[in-house]
């Protein structure tokens, strides 16, 4: 219980912590929304006062950061400038987008990344583990950025997958078991290349976890009892190599959030990604802080539960 | 092959790689910024030694071309035209390693002919020359970031590592908030701190060094943990016991024993922040369009219809695979090599 404890009050001190860094980063932008508006002859000076107090922009620092401290624990993360609302309903469809994204990919890698990373630990150094060696080394090399485009150009040639958002128009509406086919058309490419980006640091660290766990003295003596090599493999192996793979999967939600924001923006699929370069680009400052302290609560959701997984499979942490 | 050969090999091809980027003006034919009104989107450029009669030219040549609707990218070759190729030819001026005026260029044809070894781009440009003018401001924009994160890191690390206790917290929780956010999300928060339009020289150094602060954490991390082990050595004891100062056993005895570190970093880190330039610049929120640069190159793919119709625009994102190779397997090596040779 302690454990737990202690992983929540980090996880939670890590998030104030980020909350500071995203408040330093809104004042430390030079200029605002409104500066662009100031070159407008047909807006005084007072209109823009106007606004500006309306926003809240002319209030001391300190208050600021309060005024928002406590929107944001009562769930308002800001107001974006570009659209004039707040930016909570905007932010909730994207990162719903944005998770439904990474969350499927997530599933693709480690159903691609298990068998493989187990096969190559029980064929070590065969041909079956040098030649996953090879394709992992020459999938880490090739950036994203150029897989992405890759199979962006691929879908675009064969016609295989629609390329660019997440729905059909025509078939929108035509009941929930085709819109969710639909969906899952739309899915597929942008996850699938989410997966391939991540898969290969999945595949070498599954391998040395399976290997370290085969080579120990309990699996020998296991197996000197003539107990049958599957049962080996997935009875006492694979719980025994869990606990880094656990561990693993908490730290790939950062690689995993970064790639998929790529991805959504290379392969337009309507998530967190594309709306943080729009919101750059229209200097929609409260918008750019709104999704990137979403990014870190997710990142750090991602590490809690991963924790959480870990006191409930490994017995030596509970003891402790 | 043994670890040294490998590691010396993978050095060999980096300098030839940098070489070829920094003497841009010398190995491309053409000006980054030459346009061909009339020869936009063209496809890469076949070159002979078999003319059309079946002879064989010890001096390779190349066709014009010649606009003609009906074929699928809009070009024809045209046989009456026949530009021989020339090697160390005189052609557009640049300073060769940016000082010295020349014209000199490796290889080029004669000037109404063209020779595009990967194709043109939209404005008619020859993409091989981009490609290498290009590489300058994303491999500087590597070195510069590296170089600053790592100093970054050197310090903070030893001071952590030094001298424990809560410098060592505060530094560490700091790092802890970097490693903390998606380092893609991370990079776009502090980047709309910039301006949008990054034109001058100066905004973009500044972007360079943004790239650069956003990634201290790792190397101190792992500084930190060389300085921890290496404090404790019985020589760095015996320094501390005549009374060294802490400033001389930093430098004297403890830094020299990170250089293993600092090296496998800089290999590691120099690619990220490439691919970090690449990445901004494809977006449109770094390098823009005058100053050449390969995420800029790679931006003319967002258009399905480029994608779709001009193969060889997607050629600029093949090579890039070579660059990033070359690194990795540089970092490999020495890595391997580092664990072959004790301390």
């Amino acid at each position: 219980m302690k454990y737990l404890a202690q992983r929540v009050i980090h996880a939670m001190a890590l998030l104030l912590a980020i909350s500071f860094f995203s408040f330093a980063l809104l004042q430390l932008a030079p200029g605002d929304y409104f500066d662009s508006m100031r070159l407008n002859p047909q807006i005084s000076s007072q209109a823009l006062a106007g606004m500006r107090s309306q926003y809240g922009l002319d209030q001391p620092l300190p208050i600021r950061y309060e005024r928002w401290l406590t929107a944001l624990l009562h769930g308002q993360l800001g107001v974006s400038f570009a659209s004039r609302g707040p930016v909570g309903p905007v932010l909730r469809l994207r990162a719903r987008n944005t998770l439904v994204l990474s969350g499927t990919a997530t599933l693709f890698a480690w159903l691609l990344a298990l068998p493989i990373g187990i096969w190559s630990a029980t064929k070590r150094n065969g041909w079956a583990d040098r030649f996953w060696g090879l394709a992992t080394s020459a999938l880490l090399t090739v950036p994203d950025l150029v897989v992405f485009l890759g199979l962006l150009l691929l879908a675009i040639r064969t016609g295989w997958f629609p390329t660019g958002g997440m729905r059909t128009e025509a078939t929108d509406g035509l009941g929930y078991w085709s819109d969710a086919k639909d969906l899952a058309r739309h899915l597929i490419l942008p996850a699938l290349a989410v997966a391939l980006v991540s898969v290969p640091i999945l595949i070498r660290h599954i391998r040395a976890a399976m290997v370290e766990a085969l080579e120990s003295p309990f699996l020998r003596a296991a197996r000197g009892h003539g107990i049958a090599n599957s049962r080996l493999l997935f009875r006492y192996a694979l719980p025994a190599a869990s606990n880094p793979l656990i561990s693993l999967a908490g730290f790939s939600v950062a690689t995993m959030l970064s790639a998929s924001a790529l991805a959504e923006i290379v392969l337009g699929w309507p998530g967190l990604g594309p709306l943080l370069v729009e919101s750059i680009l229209s200097k929609d400052i409260y918008l750019v802080v709104a999704i990137v302290m979403l990014s870190s609560v997710f990142l750090v959701a991602g590490n809690l539960l991963a924790d959480l997984l870990l006191f409930a499979s490994d017995p030596r942490i509970r003891v402790e | 092959m043994t670890h040294r050969h490998k590691l010396w090999a993978a050095l060999a091809l980096l300098v030839c790689l940098h070489a070829l980027v920094f003497f841009a003006g010398f190995f491309a034919p053409y000006d980054f910024a030459a346009q061909n009104r009339d020869l936009t989107f063209a496809p890469p450029t076949r070159i002979h030694f078999l003319d059309a009669a079946g002879n064989f030219h010890a001096r390779p040549f190349v066709y014009g071309l010649k606009n003609d609707p009906t074929s699928a990218d809009g070009y024809a070759v045209d046989q009456a035209r026949v530009y021989p190729m020339r090697f160390f030819s005189r052609g557009s001026a640049y300073r060769f390693g940016r000082v010295l005026p020349s014209g000199l260029h490796l290889f080029g044809v004669d000037d109404p002919g063209r020779l595009f070894l990967m194709g043109t781009d939209a404005f008619g440009r020859d993409q091989f020359s981009c490609f290498l003018y290009g590489g300058r401001i994303s491999l500087m924009a590597g070195w510069i970031a590296a170089a600053l994160s790592l100093l970054i890191g050197i310090i903070v690390g030893t001071l952590a590592g030094f001298y424990g206790g809560w410098i060592d917290q505060i530094l560490m929780r700091g790092g802890e908030l970097f490693l903390a956010l998606p380092w893609l999300y991370l990079l776009f928060a502090v980047r709309a701190e910039l301006p949008l339009h990054i034109a001058g020289w100066q905004v973009f150094l500044l972007l360079v060094a943004v790239m650069g602060l956003v990634g201290w954490a790792r190397p101190a991390r792992l500084i930190r943990g060389v300085v921890l082990s290496a404090k404790e050595r019985n020589f760095v004891l015996a320094a501390r016991g005549f009374g060294a100062s802490d400033m001389h056993v930093i430098c004297r005895h403890v830094l020299p024993q990170t250089y293993g570190v600092i090296l496998t970093q800089i290999t590691l880190l120099i690619p990220q922040y490439v691919l970090a330039e690449v990445t901004l610049s494809f977006l449109g929120l770094g390098a823009s369009e005058p100053i050449p640069s390969w995420g800029t190159q790679l931006a003319a793919l967002q258009q399905y219809y480029v994608l779709s119709s001009f193969w060889w625009m997607f050629l600029p994102a093949i090579l890039l695979v070579p660059v990033f190779l070359l690194y990795y397997a540089a970092a490999d090596a020495l890595q391997e090599r580092l664990a072959s040779v004790p301390l």
